[in-house]
């Protein structure tokens, strides 16, 4: 089925924030409707278009495809961004889960009670177990990206993760010099550049009005 | 670089389980080198071994692979258990994906408090039979096939029998509204790799009692 994927989800990050990223960086535009009722939600489920009940929903190809990482894995293979054989896949898997875990705990940071929170705790996972990872991977490699000297979906997803991290604390990459090189080459790339101007489909940091309809929606009180 | 896979973990299920299924579904012969202190995880974090700090890891093909989901798509792709194309392996992993997350709820109920195990018991019957179990009924009734995906044995099926047989712990009648399931699990259930690791002595572990959630609190700090 031709056409652009289409994206259904809150108008905010979220889970779906990584998938607009990789399409982007990928050149395909895709379209997108925004969950803003109950019963929006409720009229999804109902007609049977989200197989376990829940977004993400990407609409690409055929398929109305669920699950974060089934929906990245896709994209990945389709557009050139997954490796060139099973070893490389392995590496940027590897890579992917742990940056996945990162921008897990700040997700979940925006949808804690605020007496809860604990940023120091990222912060120090952030420079303690994952920077320093790619860190020495890229400097291992001497190369300019994470796996197999190509640009991959490890790249894009490890760039996410790191302004992400740099909205919570600013000085973060302070002591990975080779990240920071990492960081404005992979923002060069065209289709990034372009991803982080003004008027692109990235969404901004949540607020509370975010929080607080997603937590409508979902019925999550 | 030969020899058995060699996995790392607690002697326990946990997330290392999954993997144990695979690479026995797949025949694969594995070793096993169990955290069992405190001391074991730091010597390995240590040594550098872990490179995100973190078990399961499983020494394989001159890897030190670690994060669950990146090594069992490595052991599907490798033994063929994962479709014969992208749109398969798109299925194999949203339906993964679910059982997944099924399993993880179960996982976690061993960790929870006494005062929220009841509540979050009748949670995880809940959603195995009202969002999880129905798919996966669906997709089997719809095709008619044996398999999942693709009319062939995939990585898919060991995750659902292993998410079936979790579920029928916490609920040994978990299936009865589930006709196809049931058969399914015979089906899958009697394939000669899985006989055998569903056969005592096996390196399938057992569920986790009070003693080992103790031992696995201490290990890990929590």
């Amino acid at each position: 089925m031709c056409g652009k994927p289409k994206l259904t989800y809150f108008n905010g990050r979220g889970r779906m924030e990584s998938i607009r990223w990789l399409l982007a960086a990928a050149g395909v535009e895709f379209e997108e409707e925004f969950l803003e009722t109950r019963e929006q939600y409720q009229k999804l489920i109902k007609d049977g278009a989200l197989l376990f009940d829940q977004v993400p929903l990407v609409e690409i190809d055929g398929m109305k495809m669920v699950q974060t990482r089934a929906i990245l894995n896709y994209i990945a293979a389709k557009y050139n961004l997954y490796g060139k054989d099973l070893k490389e896949r392995a590496f940027i898997d590897m890579y992917v889960e742990g940056t996945t875990d990162l921008m897990g705990m700040i997700i979940t940071f925006d949808f804690t009670p605020p007496k809860e929170r604990n940023l120091p705790l990222i912060i120090e996972r952030a420079t303690t177990r994952y920077f320093p990872v790619y860190e020495k991977a890229l400097k291992q490699q001497g190369q300019e990206f994470l796996v197999g000297n190509q640009f991959s979906w490890a790249d894009v997803h490890l760039l996410e993760a790191i302004l992400m991290v740099e909205e919570r604390e600013p000085t973060v990459l302070s002591k990975f010099p080779v990240l920071q090189v990492f960081k404005a080459r992979i923002s060069n790339i065209p289709t990034i550049k372009k991803f982080l101007q003004p008027g692109s489909q990235r969404k901004p940091r949540p607020d509370d009005q975010y929080v607080a309809t997603v937590m409508k929606i979902l019925k999550k009180d | 670089m030969a020899g058995k896979p060699k996995l790392h973990y607690t002697k326990g299920r946990g997330k290392m389980e999954s993997i144990r299924w695979l690479l026995a579904a797949a025949g694969v012969e594995f070793e096993e080198q169990f955290v069992e202190t405190k001391e074991d995880l730091e010597k390995l974090r240590k040594d550098g071994h872990l490179l995100f700090q973190q078990v399961p890891m499983v020494e394989i093909d001159g890897m030190k692979m670690v994060q669950t989901r990146a090594i069992l798509s490595y052991i599907a792709g490798k033994y063929n258990l994962y479709g014969k194309d992208l749109k398969d392996r798109a299925l194999i992993d949203m339906y993964v994906e679910g059982t997944t997350d099924l399993m993880g709820m179960i996982m976690y109920l061993a960790f929870q408090p006494p005062d929220a195990k009841e509540k979050n018991l009748a949670l995880i019957i809940e959603r195995a039979t009202t969002r999880y179990f129905p798919v996966y009924e669906k997709v089997l009734k719809d095709h008619g096939q044996e398999f999942l995906v693709g009319n062939h044995v995939s990585w898919a099926d060991v995750h659902l029998l292993e998410a079936i047989l979790m579920a029928e712990e916490c609920k040994p009648d978990i299936l009865s509204p589930f006709p196809q399931l049931k058969a399914f699990k015979g089906r899958i259930s009697n394939i000669p790799t899985i006989k055998k690791f569903l056969q005592p002595g096996s390196q399938r572990k057992p569920p986790a009692d009070d003693k080992f959630i103790a031992e696995v609190k201490k290990i890990f700090n929590i």
